[in-house]
């Protein structure tokens, strides 16, 4: 659906690709992460850690923290908010343990996104 | 410690652009500090270079006069992207503001000017229903965001509910970008075209174009309607849509298939900073708290100046106009000549006044409390349901905060800025102005470090 590119005749620079969870997922020069995933059909990347219920985009906009992933490593940043760049492995956690499309074992676990060393408030 | 610069101003949106603009014309060194990559704030967002988008304004209306003003001011003051602030603080004179620079890895750098005008703007309010957590389940302004900054349509079928006239230009938009836009459901009324609020603020153009928009695409637009409850597996698969009476209790129900819903019933002003900085605050028409400022848009704090949405959510339009009236007495309380110029206070009244009467014609009724079960969350983040914070109302909390220090709704990663409304509705409060003493995630690292401004680091 190239709609969207047709209203703001968009003439985008080629594709680059991410890896998620192993998979790839492609992405304009300039998407977030965030974007790039919902936009592949992908809207979950995450499970709470209660009710091990499914989040992807919620806000969209950073505010609500439900979207997040850890990037190279880096733990707990906002997909709405990153910018991908190419070549970056998104692992989520959401798939630790199982076989998700594409997933690798130890490419998605491990990396609890609800555990970095961050403060908020009080 | 003589601070660098005299004003800062915080968000890249109309009125943080507009009162750099106005603030830099009239004598000032000014530094524009905003989160984002690109400047336009949420309602101006900008596209990335990489989609070489040759008619950028397809997606905004007022886009190319935004443009012009950033484009001027960039060439004038110091601009700041990428910069998130956690913290400002005022003593002697000098306000520090304290950012994060970059989107991953994060570098403190720290800001001194003489005033501060704070342009944070708002986000969605959301109100918790059944499912609202399910995937597929996104805020009005987050579909949006997906459109006008990363060219992403939503999804294929969509619904588009809550309330207020921000339902328009997000339906009209996915569907004019091709997404399926199964029903707008407002609240609210449905008010005729000719009593629409856009009307009252010269905006006639603007709301026709939507509602052309909508029929030419067959989108149906209900009034006394509201989505209820999402349904879906790992997914939305479909909603309930009710018919409501005018207390938005339920009166009749049917299912709508669809793989999204962007839906929103206002908008929540950010005041963290002003809050962290003691500024006054005061309930506005829909009890949101928002800055108090005066007509100069002087917070209580002196040197200190709020425009925009956090003085009372009124839209871009009148953000500029305040924008350029802050700009004007930050220049004027630093001993610039400023010239008085009543049309433009003149000009913030009226559409002060049509803000106001938008608030109140669109208000959330309590009958939404209905629409949730024992199971529904409340709060996204600690996974707090209903049951629970009824249960913290058995055991005595008889106001928001008590409720919260019981059941934890509002402790977690969004710190009560996505359920905080809802808290307050549910203790049946008006929301409280929010004191976070840091207003964005840091490491502690960061928080330990010491900071450089941006002239030593």
């Amino acid at each position: 659906m190239n709609q969207p590119y047709d209203l703001v005749r968009a003439r985008p620079e080629p594709e680059f690709e991410i890896s998620v969870d192993g998979a790839p997922v492609p992405v304009i020069p300039g998407q977030t992460i965030g974007a790039a995933l919902h936009g592949a059909g992908i809207r979950s990347w995450r499970t709470t850690r209660i009710g091990a219920r499914p989040r992807g985009l919620f806000c969209g906009i950073g505010v609500c923290f439900d979207c997040l992933v850890t990037v190279n490593g880096s733990p707990s940043l906002r997909a709405c908010l990153t910018e991908a760049r190419p070549g970056d492995r998104v692992s989520t956690g959401a798939r630790a343990g199982q076989d998700g499309p594409g997933g690798r074992p130890g490419d998605g676990g491990g990396h609890g996104t609800d555990g970095g060393k961050t403060v908020n408030g009080r | 410690m003589k601070p660098r610069y005299d004003l800062a101003v915080i968000g890249a949106g109309p009125a943080g652009v507009a009162g750099a603009l106005t603030a830099s014309f009239a004598g000032l060194d000014v530094v524009l500090i905003d989160a984002a990559p690109r400047p336009g704030g949420q309602y101006f967002r900008h596209l990335p270079q990489g989609f070489n988008a040759q008619a950028p304004g397809a997606l905004h209306h007022g886009l190319d006069g935004f443009t012009r003003q950033w484009e001027t001011l960039r060439a004038r003051a110091d601009v700041l992207l990428g910069h998130k602030v956690w913290a400002v603080e005022r003593a002697e004179g000098t306000v520090t503001v304290r950012c994060l620079e970059g989107d991953r890895e994060e570098r403190p750098r720290t800001v001194t000017a003489r005033g501060l005008l704070i342009a944070t703007g708002a986000h969605d309010r959301p109100l918790p229903f059944p499912g609202w957590d399910l995937p597929g389940v996104l805020t009005a302004g987050g579909a949006q965001a997906l459109l006008k900054g990363n060219l992403v349509v939503a999804g294929r079928k969509v619904v588009v509910a809550g309330t207020g006239p921000f339902l328009l230009p997000v339906a009209a938009g996915l569907a004019g970008a091709g997404a399926d836009v199964r029903g707008v459901y407002e609240a609210n009324g449905r008010l005729g075209l000719a009593r629409h609020p856009l009307l009252a603020a010269g905006k006639a153009g603007e709301a026709l174009g939507y509602g052309a928009t909508l029929a030419r695409h067959r989108v149906p637009y209900r009034g006394r309607h509201a989505v209820i409850a999402a349904h879906g597996e790992d997914a939305l698969t479909h909603v309930t849509v009710a018919r409501l009476d005018s207390a938005w209790r339920p009166v009749s129900t049917r299912t709508v298939e669809c793989d999204t819903l962007a839906y929103g019933y206002g908008f929540v002003p950010q005041l963290e900073l002003p809050v962290q900085l003691g500024c006054a605050t005061r309930a506005d028409a829909d009890g949101s708290p928002v800055v108090t400022v005066d007509g100069g848009l002087r917070t209580s704090v002196p040197g200190v100046y709020a425009a925009g949405e956090s003085t009372g959510v009124g839209g871009a339009v009148l953000a500029e106009v305040e924008g350029r009236i802050a700009g004007r007495s930050a220049a004027a309380d630093l001993g610039r000549r400023v010239p008085p110029l009543p049309r433009l206070s003149r000009r913030r009244e009226r559409l002060a006044a049509f803000a106001k009467a938008l608030l109140e014609a669109y208000p959330v009724r309590p009958g939404w409390q209905g629409w949730l079960r024992d199971d529904t969350l409340v709060c996204r983040c600690e996974e707090v349901p209903l049951s629970a914070v009824r249960e913290a109302q058995d055991l005595g909390a008889t106001d928001a905060r008590s409720v919260k220090l019981l059941a934890r709704p509002g402790m977690g990663w969004c710190q009560g800025r996505m359920c905080g409304y809802a808290v307050a509705c549910l203790a049946g409060e008006d929301p409280a102005a929010p004191r976070r003493p840091i207003a964005q995630p840091i490491r502690l690292g960061d928080l330990a470090a010491p900071t450089r401004s941006p002239l030593e680091g």
